[in-house]
C-alpha cells in the first residue's frame, strides 16, 4: 500500500530524512519509533503529500504522491502532529466540511459523519465549538477527520501525545479496532505504545532507519532479557545488614552488579539497584533469596528502559546479534 | 468546481462565525453613515455643484474607511492557516492549490461586497424621500459601485498575496496597507509635478483611485481603469499561487 524508495529531505543544511526505503503492505499496522527530531513527522508529511521530497519516490496505493497527488491524497487519512483545527467551527460541521472536501457525496454524508463520530466517541460533542474542546477531544476530532471518508491508508502522527492515561488507552483501543479495515502507519516515541498497537516497527534515528522487525524481535535485539535495571527495597537495620544483603545479591545468578541507592528511607528501608546480566532475568531468584533469608521485601520492579537506551544498545550490539532473523538495515 | 464551492463556503462562514466581520461592518456603517449625513447636510446648505453620490464617494471619511478595510479583511487569510497549522489538513485533502487560492479570493470578495451593500440603502432611502432626479442618476450610482468592486478586487488580491507571504497577520496587514497606499498616492503625482499635461492625466486616471472615483461618481465611464484593475487582480492572484506553492517547497 505504501512504498518508499530512497526518500531524502533536508531543511537548509540539516538532513531531516536520508535515503529512507521501506514499504507497508495492505492491512499492516506499522509503527515509526524514534526520538524527537528523528525525522518521523517529516516522513509522514511527505507521505501525506504536504511536503515535497528532495529525492526519492513515494507510492500510495499505486499512485505517485508527486505526479498523481490528488488520487494519492484521496486514499490517505492523515492526522497531523498537534492536530490543527478551525476553532470557530462546530465538530459536526467540521467533519461534514472535511468529508465533502474528500469527496464524500451528500447522500452518504450523514451516515459517514455519524460513523466517524461514533467510532471516536465524540457523538455527544458534535454541536460544540472546536475551540472549547480539551486536548483529548481535539485529538479524537482529528482522528475522526482522518477516517471520515474511510481511506485505505491512515497516517497518524503521534496519535496519543498530550492525552491522559485513560484517553491514551481509548485511542490505542480505537487504533487496534481500525487495523482490521485500514492500513495504518503511526509514529510514536513511546516504545510500549508501539509494542501494543503495531505488528511491525521501524526505528528511526537521525533520519535513517536503524532497525525494523516485530516488537518482540526488537526487544531480543537489545540483547537484554530486561531492558533496564531492577529496583529492590528491603528492610535493613544497620550498615552491616546492608553490606550483607549487597553481598548476597551480588552472588546470585543473572546479577551483573548491585548497588545501594538510598538507605535514608524511614523505617530502615534500603533501596538497591541491580543490573541484570545478559543471560536472564534476576527477579525470581532475588525473590527466592529474600524468602530464604527472611528479608522483609516491599518492592521488586524492573524499570522500562528508555528509547535512548534501546538505541544505544541497538547501535552497540548490532554486530553481535547479526545472526538473528531481524532485518538489519543500517 | 465542487471543491471550490466547499472551500468558498467555509471561507465565508468562518468570516461570519468570528466577530471580525460584524465588528468591521459596524464601524464601516458608522463612518459611512456619518459621511452620508454630512453629504446631505452640505446639500441642505444651498446650491452646490456635486450630487449626493459624488459627495458620498469623495470624502476623507469614505477613503479612510475604504483603505483600512483591505488589511483587516485579508491579513488572516493565509497567515492564520500557516500559523495554526490548519494548512496541513487542508493541503493533504485532495484539493488543488488553485482551488484554494481562488476560494480564498472570492470568499473575501463576497465579504467585501456584503460590507458595502448596506450603503446602497442610503441612496435608496434618499431617493425615496426626496424624489430628486440628481439622486436617481443611475449611471453615477452604478459607476461608483462598479469602481468600488474593481478597486476592491485589486486591493483584495494584493492583500491575499501579502498574507500568503508570511505567517504573521500583522506583518501581512502592514505590507498590504503600505502597498495599497503606494498605489493610492500616485494620484498625488500631479500635485508634485505642479502642472497637469495629457500624459500626467493618463497616469492619474489609470492609477489614482481618487481621480477615477471623481469621474465614475459623475457617471463618466472609462475603460482604462477597468482593464488596469482586472489585469492587476489576475497578476496578484497568479503571484499568490506562486508564493503559496513556493512556501511548501521552501519549508
Amino acid at each position: 500500500m505504501i512504498s518508499v524508495q530512497g526518500l531524502t529531505k533536508s531543511y537548509g543544511s540539516t538532513d531531516a530524512v536520508r535515503d529512507l526505503t521501506f514499504s507497508v503492505d495492505r492491512g499492516e499496522v506499522v509503527g515509526f519509533l524514534g526520538p524527537n527530531g528523528a525525522g518521523k513527522s517529516t516522513t509522514m508529511k511527505i507521505l501525506s503529500g504536504f511536503l515535497p521530497a528532495d529525492a526519492g519516490e513515494v507510492g500510495i496505493a499505486g499512485f505517485n504522491i508527486c505526479s498523481q497527488s490528488l488520487q494519492a491524497r484521496s486514499r490517505i487519512g492523515y492526522l497531523p502532529e498537534n492536530v490543527p483545527l478551525y476553532p470557530e467551527m462546530r465538530v459536526g460541521e467540521y467533519l461534514r466540511y472535511r468529508a465533502a472536501l474528500k469527496g464524500v457525496r451528500s447522500r452518504r454524508m450523514r451516515e459517514k459523519v455519524d460513523d466517524a463520530l461514533e467510532l471516536c466517541f465524540i457523538g455527544h460533542v458534535r454541536s460544540q465549538l472546536i475551540g472549547t474542546l480539551s486536548k483529548g477531544y481535539r485529538q479524537r476530532v482529528g482522528l475522526a477527520d482522518a477516517l471520515v471518508n474511510e481511506p485505505d491508508i491512515l497516517i497518524l502522527d503521534e496519535p496519543t501525545i498530550g492525552l491522559d492515561p485513560a484517553q491514551i488507552r481509548e485511542v490505542r483501543q480505537l487504533i487496534k479496532s481500525l487495523a482490521t479495515r485500514h492500513t495504518i502507519l503511526l509514529s510514536s516515541h513511546i516504545l510500549s505504545e508501539v509494542e501494543m498497537t503495531c505488528s511491525r516497527v521501524l526505528i528511526l534515528n537521525k533520519g535513517r532507519i536503524v532497525a525494523t522487525g516485530t516488537p518482540s524481535e526488537l526487544r531480543e535485539r537489545t540483547g537484554l532479557p530486561l531492558s533496564g535495571p531492577v529496583r529492590m527495597e528491603v528492610q535493613a537495620g544497620d550498615q552491616a545488614a546492608i553490606q550483607e544483603i549487597l553481598k548476597a545479591i551480588r552472588s546470585l545468578e543473572y546479577v551483573s552488579s548491585a548497588s545501594l541507592i538510598d538507605s535514608e528511607l524511614s523505617g530502615n528501608w534500603a533501596r538497591f539497584e541491580i543490573l541484570p546480566s545478559s543471560s536472564g532475568d534476576p527477579r525470581s531468584t532475588l525473590f527466592e533469596e529474600a524468602v530464604r533469608r527472611g528479608w522483609k521485601l516491599r518492592e521488586l520492579s524492573a524499570r522500562e528502559s528508555s528509547l535512548e537506551e534501546i538505541f544505544t544498545s541497538l547501535m552497540t550490539q548490532l554486530p553481535v546479534n547479526a545472526g538473528t532473523k531481524v532485518e538489519v538495515v543500517s | 468546481m465542487r471543491v471550490f464551492w466547499i472551500l468558498w463556503r467555509r471561507e465565508v462562514a468562518s468570516a461570519f462565525q468570528t466577530p471580525m466581520a460584524w465588528v468591521i461592518l459596524f464601524f464601516l456603517l458608522l463612518v459611512t453613515g456619518f459621511n452620508f449625513y454630512a453629504g446631505v447636510s452640505v446639500l441642505n446648505h444651498g446650491p452646490t455643484e456635486v450630487t449626493v453620490v459624488e459627495s458620498f464617494f469623495n470624502t476623507v471619511f469614505f477613503w479612510f474607511s475604504f483603505l483600512l478595510l483591505f488589511p483587516l479583511l485579508t491579513m488572516r487569510l493565509y497567515s492564520e492557516e500557516y500559523r495554526s497549522g490548519t494548512i496541513e489538513p487542508l493541503m493533504t485533502a485532495p484539493v488543488r492549490d488553485t482551488q484554494v487560492v481562488l476560494a480564498k479570493f472570492f470568499g473575501v470578495l463576497f465579504l467585501y461586497a456584503f460590507l458595502w451593500m448596506p450603503t446602497g440603502l442610503y441612496f435608496l432611502i434618499f431617493w425615496w424621500q426626496t424624489h430628486l432626479t440628481a439622486a436617481g442618476a443611475v449611471g453615477a450610482f452604478v459607476g461608483s459601485y462598479l469602481l468600488l468592486l474593481l478597486m476592491g478586487m485589486f486591493y483584495l488580491s494584493l492583500g491575499c498575496l501579502c498574507s500568503s507571504l508570511t505567517r504573521h497577520q500583522i506583518t501581512a496587514a502592514v505590507m498590504t496597507f503600505a502597498v495599497i497606499a503606494l498605489f493610492f498616492l500616485t494620484g498625488l503625482l500631479s500635485f508634485l509635478a505642479g502642472h497637469v499635461d495629457t500624459m500626467m492625466q493618463g497616469v492619474t486616471i489609470t492609477f489614482s483611485p481618487i481621480d477615477q472615483m471623481t469621474q465614475f461618481s459623475r457617471g463618466i465611464f472609462d475603460t482604462r481603469p477597468v482593464v488596469w484593475y482586472l489585469v492587476m487582480t489576475g497578476l496578484c492572484l497568479f503571484l499568490t499561487l506562486q508564493s503559496f506553492q513556493a512556501r511548501r517547497w521552501r519549508s
